[in-house]
């Protein structure tokens, strides 16, 4: 399995789209790896910087249908070459979701009333996130406090999570 | 309790429901192009797995850039090519047969009512208009596609909108979708299908139909899907005349994948379009739209009409008509790129193109290019294309550039006016 912990970054806009993610441009590779220096190249918003944000996090956090747009799973791969495994936002569009877990990653959502407190109590500050998968649970770091998120998960998904992806799981099955 | 068409689909193909609502189900054809089937391809061969499931069911394009317009993208399109060859792929289209996927293979009579299809590629949702469940997947369900020849879906939930009224000339099926869009707005059909059905779409051509279908997308739809018809059966008879004894034969066949009458929907809606005017999109996403009478005037610096939206012939036609005895505006710049070989000699054999180039458009051989800002007239920095394209996210058609979404009808008059302007075909 992956690792679904660390530091969080915080991406405060709703509908970031996977040209937003990975430009198209960058899709002349065929290696996951020659994706890493361009991970939310075109992402422009205030307070928002790549080359300064997203060194050394782990999580990100965001808004409502994240990832919409093309299909390419060049925006989940971006992410994992940078080591980002767990995205948390309100919604995700069907296609990216469904790349994450296909690829043993997480897009995991919260309702409303949940992104909002983790924005307006954590972004801004150094913040981890730890994921309890058993539990169905997140536990915050920051401050020196921890506050913890339940989560569900369908049992799909899980099995996605744990097997490693799809391509396993179905060669094992179908 | 009735079903609706994706319901009917997904049940006819039902191979397992391993949690809850996932359904995993057979597929009928699994459509390929270069951008996205490569990484699959690689993998398939690290894991020892370079197997098909089926050539025949698989059909694969060169498409998003082409001919190569570097060593990279030539990789791309030797990677695909020599996997078809290896792997028996008969279908493969190559430079100077080959076209943007969801043209090209619809036009090859590759797509059937009731048929399952995926495709790396999100506007996959273009082949509902046939009445096909139509979804673009990732790679790695692309992977297990090509190798197995089943994908996971959530059991279809469904939005069904009744096109009523009837569009004023000059407005098209582009304006119709855009301004469904910016009603739904881009999350509005996360994760469902939506039927188009109603007596405006009943009117529609098939060409009309899948540029409605194609930006179901935009507004999260998983596939667009319209009822398989007498448009339909004429549209595929010239591949099916085998397979059955008659038209009418074909189409009750066809109309298996209707809705039942008490069909259990997510969500209804009626829009009637008699007043509709043309529609234009003034940000960066697809759902921030307002008519062309608003944005008249806002400049522009290259007019593009082409892509899988309203790259086909009756979009070629409509920009000619407003085109014929015009020159573009000096201000501008024109592309146009006919998305199929058979499209380009049809406007070659119409003097179509001869009406785009006397009015000083560049026309480009049958490719995606400029829609995604990789080749054949991508923007500089802070330039505004008007396109007949279906994304307009910032950046799309090149590094800082910015996106107006148009149907074919304006986007020729705005390359004649130099600004977004409203054609004259239009009376409204
Ligand atoms: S024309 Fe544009 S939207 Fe259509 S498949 Fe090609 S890149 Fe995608």
């Amino acid at each position: 399995m992956k690792n679904f912990n660390g530091q969080v970054l915080f991406l405060d806009r709703a509908d970031i789209n996977t040209d937003e993610i990975i430009p198209a441009r960058y899709l002349t590779e065929i290696t996951k790896e020659a994706l890493k220096p361009f991970l939310l190249e075109d992402l422009k918003f205030e307070g928002f910087d790549p080359q300064r944000d997203i060194t050394g996090k782990q999580v990100i956090v965001t808004r409502s249908n994240f990832g919409c747009g093309s299909s390419r799973e060049h925006a989940p791969w971006a992410l994992e070459v940078n080591d980002i495994n767990l995205v948390i936002g309100e919604s995700f569009a069907r296609i990216f979701r469904q790349n994450m877990f296909n690829c043993g990653m997480m897009a995991v959502e919260l309702p409303p009333a949940d992104i909002e407190r983790l924005f307006s109590e954590f972004s801004g500050k150094p913040a981890m996130i730890e994921t309890d998968l058993a539990n169905n649970r997140f536990i915050v770091r920051a401050d020196g406090k921890e506050t913890v998120f339940d989560f569900s998960i369908s049992g799909y998904d899980r099995a996605l999570v744990e097997a490693g992806g799809w391509v396993d799981f179905a060669d094992a099955k179908y | 309790m009735g079903k609706t068409v994706a319901e009917k689909i997904f049940d006819a193909h039902f191979v397992d429901n391993p949690f809850g609502d996932i359904h995993v189900i057979r597929l009928d054809a699994v459509f390929c192009h270069e951008i996205t089937t490569p990484v699959a391809i690689n993998d398939l061969v690290s894991r020892g797995k370079d197997r098909v499931f089926d050539p025949s069911r698989i059909k694969a394009v060169i498409d998003h850039v082409t001919p190569a317009k570097d060593s990279k993208t030539a990789l791309q399109g030797k990677i695909i090519r020599d996997w078809a060859r290896r792997n028996q792929i008969k279908d493969f289209f190559d430079i100077g047969r080959n076209g943007v996927c969801h043209a090209i293979f619809p036009e090859k009579g590759f797509v059937r009512p009731g048929y399952t299809i995926i495709m790396g590629d999100s506007h996959t949702c273009t082949h509902g208009a046939f009445g096909a469940f139509a979804a673009g997947v990732g790679t790695t369900d692309l992977e297990v596609g090509i190798l197995k020849g089943v994908c996971a879906f959530q059991y279809p939930k469904t939005i069904r909108i009744d096109i009523t009224g009837r569009l004023q000339p000059g407005v098209y099926a582009k304006d119709v979708i855009l301004s469904i869009i910016g009603r739904l707005g881009v999350n509005g059909a996360t994760n469902k299908v939506i039927e188009f059905a109603g007596p405006v779409v009943a009117d529609m051509s098939m060409e009309a139909r899948m540029t409605l279908c194609n930006m179901a997308i935009e507004a999260g739809g998983t596939c667009g899907i319209c009822y398989p018809d007498r448009h339909t059966v004429e549209y595929l008879w010239p591949f099916v005349k085998d397979e059955y004894a008659s038209k009418e034969e074909a189409l009750a066949d066809f109309q298996k994948f209707i809705p039942d009458a008490d069909a259990v929907y997510d969500a209804e809606m009626t829009i009637d379009v008699s007043d509709l005017s043309p529609q234009v999109t003034y940000g960066f996403k697809p759902d921030t739209v307002k008519p062309v009478s608003e944005m008249s005037g806002a400049p522009v610096d290259q007019v593009y009409i082409g892509s899988c939206t309203n790259g086909r012939i009756e979009d070629l036609r409509v920009a000619a008509e407003v085109l014929k005895d015009k020159k573009i505006n000096e201000s501008l710049r024109g592309v146009v790129s006919p998305a199929t070989p058979a499209i380009f000699q049809q406007a070659l054999d119409e003097g179509i193109i001869k009406i785009f180039m006397d009015a000083g458009f560049c026309v480009t051989n049958p490719t995606c290019g400029a829609c995604l800002g990789m080749s054949n007239g991508v923007l500089a920095e802070g330039e505004v294309c008007a396109s007949t394209t279906n994304r307009n996210f910032f950046g799309r058609m090149g590094k800082g550039g910015m996106v107006h979404l148009m149907s074919p009808a304006t986007a020729a008059a705005t390359a004649v006016a130099g600004h977004i302007v409203n054609s004259s075909l239009f009376k409204g």
